[in-house]
């Protein structure tokens, strides 16, 4: 069937901030629609409140509106827009559940526009699970005894029907929000509760547990005429139990026979034919490991996660064959982008193994509960290809940058046995490396198997791995071996400290062996066909498949999974110093190893190298590609961390060399540059014992911040207002000595502000300054960034240009540079520099247009700023105000406090942006997800050091109507104010306390701000939790919640009686 | 212990043996399956054939007693990137290397596969060797280049003699030119009464066996070889509903006076895309051959075609335009493979009852 007939203008919703459970995958699904619709002829209208994706890109759509994703908003772009059709298949959960709204709403109807790809009664029977269960018992397809109940009492009635363990599970909720596996009637009762609660139609599913099958994803695709096909299985190496989105993830799978392969396909189509999917859909299924019994878990009518795993680890371009289909094509029409000679209606052969590894946030968050179960919790993933399993898991392992480089963690070594066994059972991020130190300690693979319930074929072969290890300590070190070990993955690294060699030692052996990796294409056929696309992975064979093209070409390095500090911002970037590469001329070659993203798609770039961006794999790559140079400055702090051993490896690095960052890095280094400069920043000193810092911190001056050069307990940076709080960091969070040293800053007091530039060398280009709501204290990451600013004075502004001038050139950046600033007392202080690009690219980019990654590259490759057509110095500013809004994903996150500081804790943003900076804010709450109250209660209890403060605040809200709550302290200073409030019991002195005022919904409105420690037990921290798992509104900094209270003034009218007339003689006669 | 692959273009794979210490000759071919390799290695269809798995990772599943498609394996080699030692799945009871040793079929592994299938893919099927052997390699390139490609498969994978597996269902006659158990598994699924004859049968041998239908199995080499079968199919034709599968399609074709020929390197695998005309939808098909009807050969014939591939346009089934006859290429009983086209089966048994009911000659295949 061809394209549908009147379609000529389509919206395509996107899916929002990244959040935990919703990533990158779907800028990199949306693009890949986008772009299809366009090559068809269609005109594409996008909304998404997320400016840091490539898809909001004006030249992805023909029109982009970052708006919020809410009900409103989109009514709004429709009744202006007018589209034909509605695609939001592609939008995650968020397009899903959007789509919902729109149709029950009755817009789409009033406006006349068709929903393209699956329709909404199948996205109803495959989501809602009540709806889904019965769909399954009338097609016949297994599904585990369950129940949907909406109050607590039904589940437990239900539990005592079919016995535990049961797995409690709430409709409509990402990332499995809320639910959880439950063994005893009073966890059933606590799950269940807060199940109901994150469910936005209060419904949960209980149902008997399953935990241990194999769990088994399908990814098909279905077109309107029924042609399916699947185009990747995959199998989680850890069992059932585990969120797939939590689990190492193998492709294709691994354990299954062909009859149980087929099985689980037939069903797969069954089910998707039943559901009547035009486009992807996921398939998630249970497997007995001892039967042919299979069950299935759910399904997800849309491209998500797992489809564009999917997508990377086979090279079959799921998000844009959805598309087409969703505008009426049919499989058996489409052309197999990667082969250009065969069809899309077929189903991809690999020829090598893929692994994923979820990437966690535990590094951030260290007293977060990192038991893994059915909620996921990881906020990214990489992934890694070999030809055989053992070399794609250890790549996956590199890959992941978390400190260790083969299948081992040295503080694994220091658990006890007991420890070291219970953390097997009970799952954590940590469990694949517990496994293989519970095989160095010699635990055999069955008894690891009862533990874990891993599949013995994975135990073997991680086992295998250390066979090899310990033939390598052995010291017999020949070609055969040596080639052996590298086939199965091993760095030089590793080998060279088993064999207590030098890695240069080792390189040198396998090169002088003529032991080296060849690339090998993914292709989609499992080299069947000829394949036009240059997707490479290295292994060790024997033929290597590149074609030399005889191009100049320039290398840019990726930046690995998305963490937090490390978010999407930078693939923007890649992305954009990838097409610019291009438009120079050059050909561009990718490093990268996140499959989520576009920066990994096979047509971003003309060679895309999937591989651990690992010093090693990457200077292999060097090798082969001969390029020009390497571009390290648009891949976050992972390309800039590989700068050093690639320029001592003699490696051109283009853009900003290894010395400017180096300066920029290395505080010493740093402050006698800005000595020099004669700039000033915050007084500060590196002391490596606890008395020198008592000492520098009285002559600093209290407050301080404290940052360990070696965090230990994760509370790395922190604000400490006097010496028994500073002694007490200094005890609990780092292990001071001087390889260990703690560096003390005075905390100044004041606004910060943020700015990226440009410098070619010679000139500087400033698109923009952005000041932050929240004050220094809080992560630049975390406060709500304004653009234009809006209160600060020109000379400060001109004071902010100067310098960012002066230290673009004093450092020679060539490319892009960021900065972050403190004013205190009218006087501008820079906090830090980073000669790279920043989280703020993309949202400066959009609301400046100026393309800051393009025309930075084009800089770096030799082009002057001028030469590019821009003008260097401060660019005009806009006349809109744009605010970029932090999300973050605390509900998926237990036992995280959620205080801002200057730690940095969001995973992802969106942007607001309107003719007023109220407005401006009120679109990025709402895009943020705030549910904004206009009336109700505000429950306050603040520090005292912020009381003063926090008075005029408080009165706001009090005036707005706002009824008061406090705890006796606050609510003191607020009676001494002359405001009406009422006393709430702190926890310590039982119910009624806060946490009911707030569990009841009674609080709409949480202020607290942090009182010393950041140990769960304190009220503070409770306060704060409750608050987030009850989705109310809590602020923890005063800036922020000055900034809500402008919001809802402006937005709601204030009621105040008459002033009296002013009559002096009547007042005489009255009274005469 | 070192095993070699050699080629009669004289390129040579180093790798490690395993399965028997053998040397063994055979047409080297590649399957893209990425499960199945129990089902591939004893499909008669391979007989005399060097079998390349594509998927780096076998014998992960192990080997399990129900899953064999003949009596025994007749391929000649097997190669893999990797065979696995320790398999892991309740049905698993041995390993793929104890497997090949039992019925003394040497294997290699530990070789650069994917370099393996891309030369077949640019030269075709080629003719190579496993060997142990240390002697010059140029002495087997020679050997190979000589040694003339067998005819004489089908009547090693044959049954010698008529056997019956009796069911209630209608009686259909199966004519084994090596057909895999899984078309015995779906007729006898539909209670079929069938009886199994030796590819040499004659017309006269069938008429006495009474059948409602007569099925031609798939089986190995080329159609060419077995004249006997493409008269019996040539006399019989019309009689009685008629199915083809694979080498039954292929001799069905030259019985309608239409031609094959040797592809470049085939189809094998589990993934193939193709077209059914009648209903305008795309099948993933199971298939393994490496001959296919000429589709030229087919225009103004009592033929048309039915199904095709859609990547190179392969005739992948034919219709009889008179008689209730009709074949396809590739393999509906699936294992290893797809389900998705057992319909086909049930197609053949309503043409049966059709033709019984209406008895007339030219019976709807629907
Ligand atoms: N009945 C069950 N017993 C045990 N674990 C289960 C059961 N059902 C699902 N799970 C686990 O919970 C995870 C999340 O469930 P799923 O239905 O996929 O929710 P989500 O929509 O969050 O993906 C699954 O990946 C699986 O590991
Ligand atoms: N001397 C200081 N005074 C006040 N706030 C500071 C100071 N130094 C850092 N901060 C706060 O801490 C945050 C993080 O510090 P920064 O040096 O930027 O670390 P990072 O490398 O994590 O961005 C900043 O965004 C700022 O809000
Ligand atoms: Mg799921
Ligand atoms: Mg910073």
């Amino acid at each position: 069937m061809p394209l549908l007939a009147n379609l000529k203008k389509i919206l395509v919703i996107g899916s929002g901030p990244i959040v935990i459970g919703q990533a990158a995958e779907f800028d990199y699904a949306g693009t890949q629609a986008c772009q299809a619709l366009k090559e068809e002829g269609l005109e594409v209208i996008l909304i998404n409140s997320n400016p840091a994706t490539i898809m909001t890109d004006t030249n992805i759509a023909d029109k982009v509106y970052i708006e919020p994703l809410t009900l409103e908003f989109v009514s709004r772009v429709i009744r202006q827009e007018k589209p034909d059709g509605l695609l939001a298949t592609l939008g995650g959960q968020t397009g899903l559940n959007l789509a919902k709204e729109l149709s029950e709403a009755g817009v789409l109807q009033e406006e006349g526009v068709k929903l393209l790809g699956t329709d909404l009664e199948a996205i109803k029977k495959a989501e809602d699970r009540d709806l889904f269960r019965d769909l399954m018992y009338e097609i016949n397809e297994p599904v585990p005894d369950s129940d949907i109940i909406q109050t607590v009492e039904e589940a437990v009635v239900f539990a005592n029907k079919i016995g535990y363990p049961i797995i409690v599970r709430p409709a409509y909720t990402l990332g499995g929000t809320g639910g959880g596996i439950v063994d005893n009637e009073e966890s059933l009762r606590e799950v269940v509760a807060s199940g109901l609660k994150y469910s936005p139609i209060t419904q949960c599913l209980v149902e008997k547990s399953i935990a241990g099958f194999k769990e088994i994803e399908y990814e098909v695709m279905r077109d309107g005429i029924g042609n399916s096909i699947v185009v990747c299985n995959m199998e989680n190496v850890d069992p059932v139990g585990i969120h797939t989105g939590d689990s190492i993830v193998v492709a294709p799978s691994q354990t299954l026979s062909d009859r149980e392969y087929q099985m689980l396909r037939s069903a797969s189509l069954k089910i998707i034919d039943a559901l009547n999917i035009k486009g992807g859909c996921n398939v998630q299924l249970a497997l007995d490991p001892y039967s042919f019994q299979y069950y299935v878990i759910e399904v997800n009518p849309r491209v998500s996660r797992s489809s564009a795993l999917a997508s990377k680890a086979t090279g079959y371009p799921i998000a844009k064959m959805a598309a087409k289909i969703a505008i009426g094509y049919t499989l058996d029409e489409l052309e197999n982008p990667v082969t250009k000679k065969t069809y899309a209606c077929f189903e991809p052969s690999i020829d090598y193994v893929v692994t994923k590894i979820p990437r966690w946030p535990f590094d951030k968050f260290v007293s977060a509960n990192r038991k893994l179960g059915t909620q996921m919790k990881a906020t990214g993933e990489i992934m890694a290809i070999g030809r055989t399993f053992e070399e794609s898991i250890l790549k996956a392992v590199r890959s992941l940058e978390i400190g260790t480089y083969h299948l081992e963690l040295k503080e694994a070594t220091e658990l006890s046995a007991e420890e070291l066994e219970r953390r097997l059972v009970v799952a954590d991020d940590e469990r694949i490396f517990l496994v293989m130190e519970a095989m160095r300690r010699g635990m055999t693979i069955e008894e690891i198997h009862n533990l874990t319930k891993i599949d013995l074929f994975f135990l073997v072969k991680f086992n295998r791995i250390i066979d090899f290890e310990q033939r390598l300590q052995k010291g017999d070190l020949d070609h055969t071996l040596l080639r052996d070990v590298k086939r199965l993955g091993f760095t030089d690294r590793k080998i060279g400290e088993l064999t207590s060699k030098s890695v240069e030692e080792i390189c040198a052996l396998r090169e002088k062996n003529g032991i080296v990796p060849v690339y090998k294409m993914v292709d989609t056929c499992a080299a069947e066909f000829e394949a036009e696309t240059p997707y490479y992975y290295s292994t060790y064979e024997e033929e290597d498949e590149r074609e030399e093209t005889g191009k100049k070409r320039v290398i840019v390095l990726g930046s690995g999974p998305i963490r937090i500090g490390q978010g999407i911002e930078f693939d923007y970037a890649t992305v954009h110093a990838v097409w610019a590469i291009k438009e120079a001329g050059y050909e561009a070659v990718i490093i990268n190893n996140n499959p989520e993203t576009v920066s990994t798609d096979f047509n971003t770039s003309d060679r895309l190298y999937f591989e651990p961006l690992f010093l090693e794999d990457v200077l292999n790559i060097i090798e082969a590609e001969k390029p020009e140079g390497v571009i390290v400055q648009f891949g976050g702090q992972t390309a800039i961390n590989l700068a050093e051993g690639l320029e001592r490896h003699g490696v051109r690095i283009l853009g900003s060399d290894l010395e400017s960052i180096d300066t920029a890095e290395d505080r010493e280094k740093f402050e006698k540059l800005l000595r020099q400069l004669e700039i000033s920043q915050p007084l500060g000193k590196t002391v490596t014992n606890v008395s020198a810092a008592v000492e520098t911190a009285k002559a600093l001056g209290y407050p301080v911040l404290v940052r360990p050069s070696y965090v230990l307990g994760g509370r790395a940076m922190e604000i400490v207002y006097n010496e028994t709080e500073l002694r007490g960091y200094m005890e609990q969070a780092v292990k001071i000595n001087p390889q260990h040293p703690v560096l003390i800053d005075r905390y100044m007091l004041g606004r910060e502000v943020e700015v990226d530039g440009i410098c070619d060398g010679k000139e500087v280009l400033i698109p923009g300054i952005m000041e932050h709501i929240e004050r220094a204290g809080v992560h630049s990451g975390d406060s709500i960034a304004v653009y234009p600013p809006q209160s600060i004075s020109q000379e400060i502004k001109q004071q902010i240009i100067e310098i960012t001038t002066k230290i673009a050139l004093g450092l020679k950046v060539k490319g892009l540079l960021n900065i972050q600033f403190v004013i205190h007392d009218e006087k501008v202080y820079v906090i830090e520099v980073n000669p790279r690009s920043s989280r703020t690219v993309p949202f400066l980019s959009k609301v400046t247009g100026i393309p800051m990654a393009n025309l930075a590259t084009k800089v770096i490759l030799g082009g002057t700023i001028r030469g590019e057509g821009f003008t260097p110095g401060y660019h005009p500013e806009a006349e809109h105000i744009s605010v970029k809004v932090p999300v973050f994903s605390f509900a998926k996150l237990r036992r995280v406090d959620i205080t801002l500081g200057p730690e940095m804790k969001s995973t992802g943003e969106v942007m607001g942006r309107d003719k007023n900076l109220s407005k401006a804010i009120y679109k990025g709450l709402v895009a943020s997800g705030m549910k904004i109250p206009t009336y109700g209660s505000v429950l306050v209890t603040v520090a005292d050091k912020d009381k003063d403060e926090s008075l005029d605040i408080i009165r706001g809200f009090s005036d707005l109507g706002f009824k008061l709550y406090a705890t006796s302290g606050t609510a003191a200073m607020l009676e001494g104010a002359g405001l009406r409030v009422t006393v709430v019991n702190k926890v310590s002195s039982g119910s009624p306390n806060l946490l009911d005022l707030i569990r009841t919904g009674e609080a709409s409105i949480v202020i607290n701000t942090l009182t010393k420690g950041k140990t769960p037990e304190r009220d503070g921290f409770r306060i704060r939790r409750e608050a987030v798992e009850n989705g109310v509104v809590c602020l923890t900094s005063l800036d922020t919640a000055k900034a809500l209270l402008r919001v809802i003034e402006t937005i709601t009218f204030g009621t105040e009686s008459m002033p009296q007339f002013m009559n002096p003689k009547q007042e005489a006669v009255l009274h005469g | 212990m070192i095993a070699k692959l050699i080629l009669e273009d004289g390129s040579v794979f180093v790798g490690k043996s395993f399965g028997a210490e053998r040397e063994s000759f055979g047409e080297v071919v590649f399957n893209t399956g990425l499960t199945g390799y129990q089902e591939v290695l004893s499909d008669p269809s391979y007989c005399g054939q060097i079998v390349t798995m594509t998927y780096p990772l076998i014998g992960n599943y192990g080997i399990n007693r129900d899953d064999f498609e003949s009596v025994r394996p007749f391929i000649h080699g097997f190669v893999v990137r990797e065979h696995c030692e320790f398999p892991s799945n309740f049905r698993s009871e041995q390993s793929l290397d104890s497997l090949l040793k039992e019925y003394d079929i040497p294997g290699i592994s530990d070789i650069d596969t994917r370099k393996l299938v891309r030369k077949i893919r640019e030269h075709g099927t080629l003719r190579g060797v496993i060997t142990t052997s240390t002697e010059d390699e140029q002495l087997f390139v020679e050997k190979l280049k000589q040694t003339p490609n067998p005819t004489n498969q089908v009547s090693l994978v044959s049954t010698k003699s008529t056997f019956m597996s009796p069911g209630r269902g209608p009686r259909v006659v199966l004519v084994d030119f090596g057909s895999k158990s899984g078309i015995l598994r779906d007729l006898v699924k539909r209670q079929c009464d069938v009886v199994v004859v030796p590819y040499n049968v004659t017309a006269k041998e069938i008429r006495r066996i009474r059948p409602d239908g007569i099925l031609l199995s798939n089986g190995p080499g080329d159609p060419k070889d077995v004249p006997e079968a493409v008269e019996m199919i040539r006399e019989i034709m019309g009689e009685y509903p008629l199915f083809g599968i694979c080498l039954g399609h292929q001799l069905f074709a030259l019985a309608c006076g239409a031609d094959t020929q040797k592809m470049k390197f085939g189809h094998r695998g589990g993934n193939q895309p193709v077209k059914e005309f009648e209903t305008g939808r795309t099948f993933i098909t199971s298939q393994n051959h490496g001959y296919a009807v000429t589709p030229e050969s087919v225009v103004g014939k009592d033929l048309e075609i039915s199904h095709i591939a859609i990547n190179d346009n392969t005739v992948e089934g034919l219709k009889h335009t008179k008689y209730p006859a009709f074949s396809i290429q590739y393999h509906p009983e699936a294992s290893p493979g797809p389900y998705d086209s057992s319909y086909l089966f049930d197609r053949f048994l309503n043409m049966i009852e059709e033709f019984k009911k209406e008895g007339k000659v030219h019976a709807t295949t629907r």
